[in-house]
């Protein structure tokens, strides 16, 4: 059932995206018989699109208009074009994602009243509690099948040579942890068949086991005849009307052609780089700071996970590529315990990457005999990705160029990023445990890998008691207006150590009841 | 590739599946002079796919056999792999060649650095670049001009014309793409002996 909505029909909810929060949004907002347009700005690619093979299908399907990376960290000289690793086409970043669904922890969203005061960081409670999100982590949970997770009762995922090389490290050092909640079908789940152990998982699971929007909620959404999926639609602006209330946005469609799509509601969930990006470039007489930006934080608070990488040579081989690509994750240094000279914790989660990426991200401008003397074992490679709190930082932003403009016309943003000595301290600890749990079993040489673009960006229009603190409440409605919500990362107040995209997705369930429930009564 | 130990899941103990990195070479002589060699073609890629190249005029009939010579030594001292055959380096040069054809301003960046690299060689040790014989003294001079816009050209492109050659793949034990054979469920995600 293809739905068709006219662009002066003012009666649909206009979504600017359609990643983990847009595409669920738009699938829950349809299931409850709301009528939906979604403005993607990527193509739609298929299955049949996924290829096995990291650089093409980096160049396939990675946002690469162009951005700047500014301030403090390495991503100026070793990715200054490319401060983040995110996906430009249906599904968005859900078609890259390793799969790892974790939940925030309780603490995670009271960080300024259980961290108090950090010098130089912008730590702020969120407006609701872990009580207010735990039922919609169930909902997100049995939707996307996590594994080990009671709610889809699906099984763990089968350790595969990675699992087990780091799961055996981790007991010899006396971690207890060890876990493996992951989006992905351990058995056929949701009329998508069960993990194949193919890896590639982040270059689009070619056999749909993973869970992306591209085929679950997107499909789900059009088949209630409720939505209408407007890909290679790049949102410009977003315009208002005199009350101060979203009218509609303007896009570009793939010929360069302007449209104005008119709405009753708009959601933002374009990531946390294009989300603020739109609303600082709609900006108005009424609004010049920008849309629903009187506090200031649109752009302001992003947050990217303290991350660091590493890799181990191991005494027999191990094939790291062999299976799922996330192996077993640590969770014994999750837990705040600030005797170890930091806020929050971190999580080590075993990540395969295939020779190609890690070529490219062992060590950035690297070569000689140090180099390919480490390569020459990849085969006897493990390899850990640390996923760690970032602490909001408001100098840490998404801003506007003042010159340069992008293919369609926009100014190009500019992502500045100088990470907390916080952030530092976790990340060190990270690779020291790391090393600890390698050597446990035998590892004879560990390599430390700086952090490579992250696909995890939060923060850039962050939730708040106060309007004066934040840009959108506790249901991700801006402050400023009405009938404008961010339904994606950038809403986060805090990062936790926690990947993203379920609580994106929690969130997306709770907002769309929310916004349904305000329709039936008429206050939207 | 080749495999030994193939797992066998009627086996009790099935032993982990091994990718063999070493060229075989004398076994591809013999299947390229049978019947069989059309038949390994799909078992054995990389042992027939791999035609010898070298740095020729005729492999870079733009920038020409002495400037691809210094190349071809400046790539294997950077990426310094001995089990790999000079082909491989080869293909992940040649690409500059083809640039340099219609890229004027690329032809000189290399012709200009690989002249500058030479004549740092010359007065340090009265050799051309790719004459001198020890590996240390050839890498000196690549470090002390390693900021240069001809060092970056030629480091950053080998990363991806070096590793994401697939021919290369297996000399490091890498499969590369695996859904078309079913992935790894049956085929060894789990097999690890050793722990």
């Amino acid at each position: 059932m293809t739905k068709k909505f006219k662009l002066d029909d003012d009666s649909v909810v206009v979504i600017v995206g359609s990643g983990a929060g847009g595409g669920t949004l738009a699938n829950e907002l349809a299931q409850r018989g709301v009528d939906v347009v979604i403005l993607e700005a990527g193509q739609h690619y298929t299955l049949n699109d996924f290829e096995n093979d990291e650089w093409a299908m980096f160049n396939k399907i990675s946002w690469l208009d162009k951005r700047i990376s500014a301030g403090g960290w390495h991503h100026t000289k070793t990715y200054p074009n490319l401060p983040a690793w995110i996906v430009k086409g249906v599904g968005g970043s859900t078609i890259h994602w390793s799969g790892v669904a974790l939940r925030f922890q309780p603490h995670d969203f009271q960080t300024r009243s259980v961290y108090g005061e950090i010098k130089s960081a912008n730590v702020l409670d969120w407006p609701i509690g872990y009580q207010d999100i735990a039922p919609y982590y169930d909902l997100a949970e049995k939707k996307m099948g996590v594994t080990t997770s009671k709610a889809s009762g699906q099984p763990e995922m089968p350790a595969n040579n990675h699992y087990k090389v780091i799961a055996a490290g981790a007991k010899k050092v006396g971690y207890k942890k060890i876990i493996r909640p992951v989006a992905s079908n351990s058995t056929p789940y949701d009329d998508r068949p069960a993990c194949l152990q193919i890896g590639f998982c982040m270059q689009g699971c070619k056999i749909g086991a993973k869970w992306s929007t591209l085929y679950t909620e997107i499909p789900k959404a059009l088949a209630t005849g409720h939505v209408e999926l407007r890909p290679q639609s790049m949102a410009l602006r977003i315009e208002h009307d005199k009350r101060g209330n979203a009218t509609g946005v303007l896009y570009a469609d793939k010929d360069g052609n302007h449209h104005f799509q008119k709405a009753r509601i708009v959601c933002v969930a374009g990531n946390s780089i294009e989300s603020p990006r739109l609303l600082l470039n709609s900006a108005s007489s009424q609004f010049p700071q920008g849309l629903a930006n009187s506090s200031g934080q649109v752009g302001k608070n992003y947050m990217n996970h303290a991350t660091a990488a590493s890799v181990a040579i191991h005494k027999g081989p191990v094939y790291m590529y062999r299976g799922f690509d996330i192996a077993a994750v640590i969770a014994d240094e999750v837990e705040p315990n600030t005797n170890r000279g930091f806020f929050g914790g971190y999580y080590l989660e075993g990540l395969a990457l295939h020779l190609p990426y890690t070529a490219a991200f062992m060590k950035p401008g690297g070569w000689g005999r140090e180099f390919t003397s480490a390569l020459d074992h990849y085969d006897h490679m493990s390899c850990v990705w640390v996923c760690g709190e970032d602490l909001a930082r408001e100098q840490n932003s998404i801003t506007l160029h003042g010159s340069e403009k992008d293919q369609y016309g926009l100014p190009i943003p500019i992502v500045t990023k100088t990470y907390h000595e916080n952030d530092d301290k976790i990340a060190a600890h990270g690779l020291a445990q790391w090393r600890k749990v390698s050597e446990a079993v035998g590892a004879t040489r560990v390599i430390d890998m700086p952090a490579y673009p992250a696909s995890h960006n939060m923060g850039t229009n962050r939730m708040s008691a106060k309007a004066r603190d934040g840009v959108v409440n506790q249901w991700g409605q801006a402050h400023d207006v009405k009938n404008l919500f961010v339904s994606d990362g950038s809403q986060f107040t805090s990062s936790a150590a926690s990947n993203p995209t379920l609580t994106i997705v929690a969130l997306a369930i709770r907002q769309a009841e929310h916004i349904a429930g305000e329709m039936r009564r008429k206050a939207l | 590739m080749t495999t030994k130990n193939k797992t066998n899941p009627l086996e009790a103990a099935p032993t982990m599946r091994l990718i063999e990195r070493r060229p075989q070479l004398s076994r591809r002589g013999f299947l390229q002079g049978t019947g069989l060699a059309t038949l390994a073609a799909g078992v054995l890629p990389n042992l027939l796919a791999t035609p010898p190249a070298f740095a020729d005029a005729e492999t870079f009939p733009t920038l020409g056999a002495p400037l691809a010579t210094t190349l071809l030594r400046m790539a294997r001292d950077l990426y310094p792999h001995d089990q790999l055959a000079d082909s491989y380096y080869v293909t992940a040069l040649a690409p500059y060649d083809g640039q340099a054809k219609t890229d004027p301003a690329l032809h000189k960046l290399l012709s200009d650095g690989a002249s500058t690299l030479d004549a740092a060689a010359q007065a340090q040790h009265h050799h051309r670049y790719a004459a001198i014989e020890l590996e240390t003294d050839r890498v000196a001079l690549l470090q002390a001009m390693e900021t240069t816009p001809f060092f970056q050209k030629i480091r950053g492109g080998l990363v991806t014309g070096l590793y994401n050659n697939k021919q290369l793949w297996p000399r490091f034990g890498y499969e590369g793409s695996s859904w078309q054979k079913g992935g790894y469920r049956f085929r060894g995600f789990d097999d690890l002996d050793w722990l």
